[in-house]
């Protein structure tokens, strides 16, 4: 594909720290003691870590070298399902980085750090806008984080009215770690199968929810990448049997401005700061996620709570019915204050048509690929939209064929293999930021990578062939790990 | 808006493909009763200028500046950060790609996390070390519940009240909803666990202790691990401050089975007390039961080195309620900065910056000391509780006018020891302004 | 992944619904996977195993085998007590894959030897596969 962006690479070999430097080396400068030398416990001394020695140039040509071999949103498309790889604004990394935060230590008197405490607060108070929730708790560190602070308050919810329950329901379209976490605060999982039209019928619910259930978890939108129309009747039926409702809202980027999650009869939320408030993934994290809750259940929200008492921002901890801590100290504020830039510089207004143009790109990918991909679910799609390799597999190509392939191309691809109720699933999340010519580009190679599935599967097969590594070997990898040089 | 690329040309364009007339059209699933009824309340979309200026004013609301001296650790510590590692870890290969799904296209991060996963487990003296948690408190409350995993049939930990209160309370809040039980081991007058209530517990899968621990003290480890690995119980040391271990004994040495602590000291800002790092390491035959991502290496097709993800059938992406954790991210870019950090400053680096916090919390201690005060009798790190032979409150006031935070008063976390305060002393400490304290307590 | 009429069948096995594998062998009853089962787990990179000695009733998880991206449950075909693990499958799980039939993950002593009556033999195993 002539138009596709992957060309040739600038790929330099670099060994690991270990296999490089020399001792005597350093890359650090370090003050000069000006105390004299005291005296040493001899026998709690140890021999120091195995370190390299390494010089300022050999530390800063290594971590260049490595970025090299990386694609991340700012290198190109990433449309990765659930992930929400959109666009990580420069200015929130600023904000982060200026030393007056950088330099705030957790444990300031309260009168010492009322910007930061004001920060939270005021970002509590924005989250709870765009939800229609009613109270905050940015503690979370990250979604499956959220999961179980969430979690824990249905649990404190139950223990708070006498009420023993050992179970809980979650569609199978769920996220790993909703089963996981609801595990961890001893809830037996209930799986409820999604109905034919790829979301929960109501009457599914009715069947299995009863006084032994805590509730239900519900990812909205899904991970099919479609809304669950039945929420609030869904939501009535298990209130009505004494049980809450969670949202995974790790879709959240589908719905801002548009849906109000208390309408629906959710009770708890988790957010993912990280996908749709624009904070960097870094690699894996760190990410945030915060959990909103209904008036009812704010008691049950981890301390301490950030609050204002009209006078100043203050950390309340005497508060008997909460869930405790979940985090050492506030949770990770660097990620709350690029998601809390990320808001101010949009406002209302451009959060909401975020979601509007996450959508439609979305759909657009949709409309244009379907036909050239098998559609699972040909229903109005959200965020993102899910294919399979229905289509290729006459010819044994896979969707990790397809995969790789894309990467060749220039793409990082789409999230495979789930949600796990589609075989070979290839679900697309374009996300706001991609433009309509980017777009374009993305559709025609993936249209000429189907065509290259019917006419040169080997190619497929053999792909990728333009990166350091060629198809690594995960069956070794995992049948002799090697975890550490 | 900057962030969103599409004109009114572009959006025509797009939702004639589609099949639409307007955005109301794109949402025709959700229910009318589901929607918000007005525009969110938020504040009007700000220009970067805006932001920075709003920015400003927040900080100027913090009286302790970044200038501070600030002679508190108690889990997040002043370091220095030497100027590589903003530069080098602001590079968006690192900081804007997700999760390494795709190994190929992510060997940058995939090597720097093997690097990390070594590095640590060099440090902490363990077989093996995974790719991060949250932080140091939610790594202990896992390393506690892999524990009781791994002892299948126990089910109670006993947990040092020298361990910070707050991991402590991360740990009670983790436990709530189980049927495990923790058990509270109380310290000596020497700043140390006292150990001898444990032979008296009985179900005991492991005993967490700090070293250094909450405050400051070393503990003995290696005398611990015999005790506790004699009652058939493992040992979880956990940590706040890992420098220490460039000069002292590391956990993994002195018999410890998991070790689990805050990696915050490596390269990363106190950042009011978050992003941090959750080091977490084990002896290999446990391997299996830890929770977290590990990287392996491997070869490709034509036999070169390359790393991935691996052992995942113990994450909940597999193995759902039966994981071993419901973690599933990492700290992904902070493994990145404490890998720099290690390397940069070297194994010879290490034992020469550990010995320089030594020796000026050493100073201050000695100078504290001939000015009247008391302090734990067990050897410390960098921080150190005293117990002053009057009302320090009021000193610890006016130093705040000249902005040292001069330690935390204890009496919130323990009240036995109310009046008593918390001191960390680092490389970046001033002797002047430690000078100036000592002179305080003087008058 | 394997045709119906590639995967390796032994008539004097008798099977179960959960693609285990049983053989008498004296008063002993060796226990394993199916072709079918390996084949469709791929490499199979771990197996977890009881400990000699421990007791299963019948169709209990006794333990699980691992692929690089899924895990399996183990079911016992018939109520008794562990006497035997393979432990050759530790350092080689992939044993599993090449011969499913001679790699035995566990040697139970049956309760009751009578349970073996309950299995699917050949024909009606294979009819099993045929529906799914």
């Amino acid at each position: 594909m002539k138009n596709a962006p992957g060309d040739s690479g600038l790929i330099l070999k670099e060994p690991l720290l270990w296999e490089k430097g020399k001792k005597g080396r350093n890359g650090m400068s370090i003050p000069e003691s000006d105390v004299p030398a005291a005296s040493l416990p001899e026998d709690l001394l140890g021999e120091g870590p195995d370190f390299p020695d390494l010089s300022e140039i050999d530390v800063v040509r290594h971590y260049t070298r490595l970025s090299q071999w990386n694609f991340g949103v700012d290198t190109g498309m990433y449309p990765l399902g659930s992930c929400t790889m959109k666009y990580n604004p420069k200015i929130n990394e600023k904000q982060a980085a200026a030393p007056g935060i950088t330099a705030a230590h957790p444990l300031l008197p309260e009168e010492q750090c009322q910007g930061m405490l004001k920060l939270m607060y005021e970002l509590q108070n924005h989250l709870a806008a765009i939800t229609g929730m009613d109270a905050v708790s940015l503690q979370p560190a990250a979604g499956a984080h959220g999961e179980l602070a969430g979690m824990l308050v249905f649990a404190a919810y139950h223990r708070s009215r006498n009420s023993t329950r050992t179970k809980i329901l979650i569609p199978d379209t769920a996220h790993g770690t909703n089963p996981a976490s609801a595990a961890l605060c001893g809830y037996r999982p209930v799986k409820v199968v999604s109905g034919r039209r790829g979301i929960l019928e109501a009457s599914d619910i009715k069947d299995l929810m009863d006084e032994e259930t805590a509730g239900i978890m519900i990812t909205n939108p899904n991970t099919l990448g479609l809304f669950e129309e039945n929420i609030r009747e869904i939501a009535a039926l298990v209130h009505e049997k004494g049980g809450l409702v969670y949202c995974d809202g790790a879709n959240m980027n589908a719905i801002m401005g548009i849906v109000d999650l208390k309408k629906c009869g959710v009770d708890v939320l988790h957010l993912n700061l990280h996908k749709t408030f624009s904070t960097p993934h870094g690699g894996g994290g760190p990410g945030a996620g915060p959990v909103c809750v209904t008036a009812e259940l704010e008691k049950f929200l981890p301390v301490p709570r950030v609050a204002y008492d009209g006078d100043a921002y203050v950390l309340q901890y005497d508060r008997p019915d909460s869930i405790g801590r979940v985090h050492a100290f506030f949770g990770n504020f660097g990620v709350l204050v690029r998601a809390y830039s990320y808001i101010l510089a949009m406002g209302a207004e451009n959060l909401k048509k975020a979601s509007q143009y996450a959508v439609l790109n979305a759909c657009y990918v949709k409309e244009s690929l379907k036909g050239y991909l098998h559609l699972p679910y040909n229903r109005p799609c959200m965020h993102e939209v899910v294919f399979t390799d229905k289509l290729q597999q006459d010819k044994k190509v896979s969707t990790l064929d397809m995969a790789k392939r894309l990467m060749d191309c220039g793409y990082h691809p789409p999230t495979i293999y789930f949600p796990l109720v589609v075989s070979g699933a290839i679900m697309i999340e374009p996300t706001e930021s991609e433009c309509l010519e980017d777009l374009d580009v993305f559709i025609e190679v993936f249209k000429n990578v189907v065509k290259e599935a019917d006419e040169k599967p080997d190619l497929l097969r053999a792909s990728p062939t333009r990166f350091k590594v060629r198809r690594l070997d995960e069956t070794q990898a995992a049948r002799n790990p090697c975890l550490r040089g | 808006m900057r962030y969103l690329p599409h004109t009114e040309e572009d959006i025509q364009t797009m939702m004639a493909r589609i099949g639409v007339k307007n955005f109301e059209e794109l949402f025709p699933t959700v229910p009318r009763d589901c929607r918000h009824d007005e525009a969110m309340a938020l504040p009007p979309p700000h220009t970067e200028w805006e932001i920075d200026a709003h920015m400003e004013e927040l900080r100027s609301m913090m009286s302790m500046g970044a200038q501070g001296n600030v002679l508190v650790g108690a889990g997040s510590y002043h370091h220095n950060i030497p100027s590589i590692i903003p530069s080098l870890t602001s590079r968006s290969e690192f900081l804007t790609a997700y999760t390494p799904y795709q190994p190929e296209m992510a060997q940058g991060t995939l090597q720097g996390v093997f690097e990390y996963q070594t590095l640590t487990a060099r440090l902490l003296g363990v077989d093996v070390a995974n790719a991060s948690m949250y932080d140091g408190a939610s790594a202990l409350a896992e390393g506690l519940l892999m524990a009781l995993r791994l002892s299948r049939k126990k089910k109670k930990v006993a947990v040092s009240r020298a361990v910070h209160p707050h991991y402590r309370d991360v740990v009670a809040t983790y436990f709530r909803p189980t049927e495990f039980e923790v058990v509270e081991l109380p310290f000596q007058e020497d700043g140390r666990t006292d150990l001898s209530s444990l032979s008296d517990i009985s179900d005991l899968a492991a005993v967490a202790l700090q070293s250094p621990n909450f405050f400051g003290v070393l503990e003995d480890l290696q005398a611990a691990a015999t005790v506790i690995h004699a009652q058939e119980a493992l040992l979880v040391a956990g940590f706040t401050e890992p420098l220490a271990f460039g000069l002292f004994k590391n956990p993994g040495s002195q018999g410890a089975d998991i070790v689990c602590g805050e990696g915050q000291s490596f390269g990363i800002a106190r950042s009011f007390g978050g992003p941090g790092l959750g080091m977490f390491g084990c002896k290999e035959q446990f391997v299996r039961n830890m929770p977290g991502r590990l990287v392996g290496e491997t070869v490709d097709l034509e036999g070169k080195r390359g790393f991935v993800l691996t052992l995942a059938t113990r994450e909940q992406h597999i193995r759902r309620e039966k994981a071993t954790s419901n973690i599933c991210s990492n700290q992904g870019i902070n493994t990145i900065t404490a890998t720099m950090y290690m390397a940069a400053l070297g194994g010879s680096g290490i034992a020469k910056l550990a010995r320089l916090n030594y020796d000026k919390a050493a100073y201050m201690k000695e100078r504290l000391a001939e000015a009247g005060a008391t302090l734990f009798a067990a050897p410390g790190f960098n921080e150190f509780v005293v117990e002053f032979s009057g009302d320090f409150s009021g000193a610890h006031k006016a130093l705040l006018q000249e902005n040292i935070f001069a330690g935390l008063e204890l009496g919130r976390y323990y009240p036995e020891l109310q009046g008593r305060y918390l001191f960390c002393v680092t490389e970046t400490t001033p002797r002047a302004v430690i000078d100036r304290i000592v002179e305080e307590v003087k008058k | 992944m394997k045709e119906l009429d590639e995967i390796k069948l032994p008539d004097d096995l008798l099977y179960t619904r959960d693609h285990e594998w049983a053989k008498l062998v004296g008063d002993e009853v060796l226990v394993g996977i199916t072709d079918y089962a390996q084949d469709q787990l791929g490499d199979i990179v771990f197996v977890e195993m009881p400990e000699e000695g421990d007791s299963f009733g019948a169709g209990e998880e006794f333990g699980t085998l691992e692929s690089v991206k899924a895990v399996s449950e183990l079911y016992i075909p018939l109520s008794g007590e562990v006497v035997a693990v393979n432990e050759e499958l530790d350092d080689a799980p992939e044993l599993i894959n090449k011969d499913p039939y001679s790699a035995w993950i566990i040697k139970v002593k049956p309760d009751d030897p009578e349970e073996l009556e309950d299995l699917l033999d050949h024909d009606a195993y294979l009819k099993l596969l045929e529906g799914e």
